[in-house]
């Protein structure tokens, strides 16, 4: 949905939903997974629906997505950093550590 | 003056046992009209805890011990008809529920409950088991080291009240009832044949009223001879955000809803009058939880809920008919959802059939009075 | 600046706490810290600069000069409020706010760990939230709101991918699609949705807007921007359709539905204060009829209904960062002199002038974009008002038509509110939906009543909080906690 116009100074790996990515180490969560061309990040709980970032500033809940195995994480609130690991999510959540 | 057409009936209260006792006289072929209060009126129907619960009830009081299971045995017949005269399914799941002693002090309160019902029940005593840690563990893997024991009782279980809220409601409706909203009811004069109902948004003549106006009764009833004392008694809850099913049962402190929100309860307190939730009582209940399921740690709270709970002095319900207002009657109780279904049968047909009695004589509240006859 | 990144460092008390690092929050800790207050900022984003200034700390002209002059008034404010003593909490979610006799508590989660902390004055700066939108389809990725795609090119120098689509109202449009314009981005579409008659109602502040100094700037951004874009005016009936992500856009203008094809569609009708803290706190909240809003009740320096909680900014109102900022220093002085046993400052009175002027114009901006009935109280009954529980339309205009009392007990009913974003997303959507159908005013119908926590708080962080003897007895009926 979005492309970079910058080529980042310093660039973090992350993994999403497997896949290896490097993105700027200044992004948010929500940036970097929209700057990497991820446009939904998880499916509602009600309805099955997919659903992506909205407001970008921790106000919609939209980008509810597993970060370091912490289920139900606001992806724009969270900044990235070298390691980190992202999975999207399905419905709602588990009271599993980790996630499903 | 009167502002609205003249009613054979109204309820005041549109609250789970007003909008019970409206479905069942509705069901009858009345008309009633149910006035009810402000979006922010005090509602004990708002912050319920969903629970179609037997175990425990009735201590000291057999009559309140059948009342209670008849009711719970009403529930799925009761929820089947909701279903066909509102297209709501009230998500009724008597699967069974638990009490959890989380100190031994807890558990031999507990179980001198359950064994004082059944003793005093005989035979028509619910099924309950004692059950020590391991026991509970066995049929709930995921109980914390803390719990001590549990009550378990088969015949207990839970609604999702909130649709069970919206489908009295639709089904009322459906079924024929008026509502109005923004219509306290601040003053009953007895008139020729009937009562006129008065608020700040005007008058109504009713020649009978049903006061079903939770702890609102406390200052409505006097007014047509009854009397309805409560004690102050607010509790509160914790709600999270929705977690895919991991408690498929249902206790009186942990419930998980079908939509998946956990709902946490539960607190007394009798010194405030303030709806705002207090945030220490928060922090016990939630500790309380952990121990309970460890699992819940990281669920995220979304919410924090109170309510006053409509509490006579003995806690028991109170049906009465006026002895000196005939045509008035009073029905309160704490139990909104559990008694609904016979809110909805028993009491609404002896409403509708005037009868003397709404229900068991032990049930009125003349016996708060301080000389008793 | 005492920066502060973990929930142990934190004192249990200060003279006062500010609520958000925005324009208002770093104005208003500038004031208190130069009065010699111990004072402390709780933001919940990682930086400061709010969401106007975003990303303020670590931008500079001559990597981001699209953002324009404007933008750059903030690095000012942050080098202010960097210069003074006050503590600064980033990534800190302040979850319940209470007036206790005299001062106040907080209840803030700071990295994993929540905290209380007393303050004998807050003031909230929580800015502002954009107003709903809710159309056909606009839950489909794809679709974001215009400020969350201005976010994304001030903090990362993200540029949306074509076809580009805006719609909406306000004065945003034109600067975001300015910006992207300056940065070598392009935008296919505005879908203006300002109603034609709205200049009516605006006309008669004419005059004194144009006296403003938004007046030539936002003529000459829509200017440039029309030169460039294709732009509908007076856009009605717009839905988005796709099926896993929004593809094309259909409305009409000019009496013709049109389709066009689009990949990023930004949505956007103005902004809203975000006070869901200032009313989990019991602040009183009023409705402002011409900003079609419900905002906290303050007086001229900024105090709330509750006496030691103040309310600056965007928060508390809509005026814009200048404003924002005034209100930040007013409630700041005010507070902090108060604490001080001393008398309104010449300062104080100086800010109250420069507010008035600032104020200039803004009527004239309010009625202009005031969004279109259609756009802020659906009636297609299958668009989504609450994205989090998935409640449509339809549902709340029947609970509506069956006598609803009011939000509170539509929440009962149908759970709208009751998700994650607490009614963020659905509380002004759902006000108009049933003011509209039942033939009420807004002010009338009201808005939602919040409770702590007002962030999703995990379970653990509550319950290490301490048990008081009082909670105890109210849980287990013995003081002991066994």
């Amino acid at each position: 949905m979005f492309h970079s116009l910058e080529s980042p100074k310093n660039r973090v790996k992350i993994t999403v939903d497997g896949k290896h990515i490097e993105v700027d180490a200044t992004a948010n969560v929500a940036m970097a997974l929209l700057g990497a061309g991820i446009t939904a990040v998880r499916r509602s709980v009600v309805g099955n629906a997919p659903r992506a970032p909205y407001c970008m500033m921790g106000i919609c809940f939209e980008c509810l997505v597993t970060i370091d195995g912490v289920q139900n994480r606001q992806a724009c609130m969270v900044p990235v950093h070298d390691g980190m690991t992202i999975s999207s999510q399905s419905g709602a959540r588990t009271t599993e550590e980790g996630g499903k | 003056m009167r502002t609205l057409p003249d009613q054979e009936i109204v309820v005041v209260g549109g609250g789970l046992v007003g909008a019970a006792l409206a479905w069942g006289l509705a069901r009858r072929g009345l008309k009633p009209l149910v006035l009810d209060g402000e979006d922010l009126s005090h509602r004990a129907s708002r912050a319920n805890f969903a629970l179609v619960w037997v175990q425990g009830k009735g201590v000291g009081a057999p009559h309140y011990a059948r009342w209670t299971i008849a009711a719970a045995r009403q529930w799925p017949s009761f929820a089947a008809e909701i279903m066909e005269a509102s297209g709501i399914d009230v998500g009724l799941r008597q699967w069974g529920g638990f009490t959890f002693g989380l100190a031994e002090s807890e558990m031999a309160m507990w179980t001198e409950e359950v064994r004082c019902v059944a003793e005093a029940l005989g035979g028509d005593a619910p099924e309950y088991a004692v059950l020590d840690h391991a026991e509970t563990a066995r049929m709930l893997p995921g109980i914390g080291r803390d719990v001590v024991g549990a009550i378990y009782s088969p015949l207990d279980g839970d609604v999702n009240s909130l649709r069970l809220f919206r489908a009295l409601h639709v089904g009322m409706l459906n079924l024929g009832a008026g509502y109005r909203p923004h219509s306290d009811v601040t003053e009953i004069v007895p008139d020729a044949g009937g009562f006129l109902l008065k608020g700040a948004w005007g008058e109504v003549f009713a020649r009978r009223v049903v006061l079903a106006a939770g702890n609102g009764n406390t200052r409505l009833a006097p007014m047509v001879g009854l009397a309805a004392p409560t004690l102050q008694s607010k509790g509160q809850i914790l709600v999270t955000e929705k977690c895919a099913p991991f408690f498929p049962y249902t206790s009186t402190t942990v419930r998980q809803a079908e939509e998946g929100g956990v709902m946490i309860g539960d607190s007394q307190e009798a010194d405030t009058s303030s709806i705002a939730t207090d945030q220490d009582i928060s922090s016990v209940l939630a500790s309380r939880a952990i121990r309970t399921f460890p699992q819940l740690g990281s669920v995220n709270v979304v919410r924090s809920w109170s309510g006053f709970r409509v509490k006579t002095p003995d806690g028991l319900p109170i049906y009465e008919c006026s002895p000196t207002h005939p045509g008035a009657s009073l029905v309160m109780c704490h139990s909104g959802v559990t008694l609904a279904p016979h809110h909805a049968h028993l009491i609404a047909d002896a409403i509708a059939d005037q009868a003397a009695m709404l229900a068991d004589k032990r049930f009125s509240g003349r016996r708060f009075h301080v000389s008793q006859p | 600046m005492q920066t502060i990144r973990s929930a142990e460092d934190l004192a249990a008390r200060y003279d006062i706490a500010i609520v958000g690092a925005g324009s208002a929050g770093m104005a208003a800790a500038a004031e208190c810290a130069k009065l010699g207050l111990n004072t402390i900022v709780f933001d919940e984003n990682p930086e400061a600069g709010g969401q106007i200034y975003r990303a303020i700390t670590r931008n500079t002209p001559a990597a981001r000069p699209y953002l324009g002059k404007d933008y750059w008034r903030g690095a000012g404010l942050w080098n202010a409020f960097s210069a003074t003593a006050a503590a600064h909490v980033s990534a800190a979610a302040v979850w319940s706010l209470e007036q206790q006799g005299e001062e106040a508590e907080l209840r803030v989660s700071v990295s994993g760990r929540s905290r209380i902390v007393h303050a004998r004055r807050v003031i909230l700066a929580t800015g502002a939230t954009e107003r709903p939108m809710p159309v056909r389809g606009w839950t489909l990725p794809g679709v974001m709101s215009v400020g969350a795609a201005q976010i994304a090119l001030k903090s990362a120098g993200l540029l949306p991918e074509g076809p580009v689509v805006l719609a909406g109202t306000g004065p945003l449009l034109y600067l975001y699609a300015s910006q992207v314009l300056a940065a070598g981005g392009t935008i296919d579409a505005i879908l203006d949705t300002t109603p034609r008659r709205n200049w009516l109602q605006a006309a008669p502040y004419l005059l004194s807007f144009l006296s403003s100094p938004y007046a030539w700037k936002g003529l000459g951004l829509v200017l440039k921007v029309a030169r460039v874009v294709r732009i509908f005016r007076s856009v009605t009936a717009l839905e988005i359709t796709g099926k896993e992500r929004a593809d094309s856009v259909t409305f009409t203008a000019g009496g013709k539905t049109i389709s066009l094809p689009a990949k990023s569609i930004f949505l956007h009708q103005g902004v809203i204060p975000h006070a869901n803290l200032a009313n989990a706190a019991g602040c009183e909240m009023g409705w402002d009829d011409r900003q079609k809003c419900f905002a906290p009740v303050i007086d001229g320096q900024g105090r709330s209904t509750r006496p030691s909680i103040f309310i600056a900014g965007d928060g508390s109102g809509i005026g814009g960062a200048v404003v924002a900022e005034l209100d930040g220093r007013i409630a700041g002085l005010s507070a902090g002199l108060e604490l001080l046993g001393k008398q309104p400052s010449e300062d104080g009175r100086r800010y109250i002038r420069l507010r008035q002027k600032a104020l200039r114009g803004r009527t004239f901006i309010d009625l202009l974009y005031q969004p279109a009935p259609s756009f802020r109280a659906p009636v297609e009954s299958d668009v989504v008002a609450c994205r989090c529980e998935e409640v449509s339309v339809g549902a709340i205009r029947a609970a509506a038509a069956g006598g609803v009392a009011g939000p509170n007990q539509l929440k009962t009913m149908l759970r709208c509110g009751m998700g994650p974003c607490q009614g963020r997303m659905c509380a002004a959507t759902v006000t108009e939906l049933l003011a509209d159908a039942q033939h009420r005013s807004q002010a009338d119908v009201g808005t939602y009543r919040l409770r702590p926590p007002i962030k999703p708080v995990p379970l653990s962080e509550i319950a290490a909080l301490p048990h008081t003897s009082d909670a105890v007895y109210a849980v287990t009926g013995s003081h002991s906690g066994h």
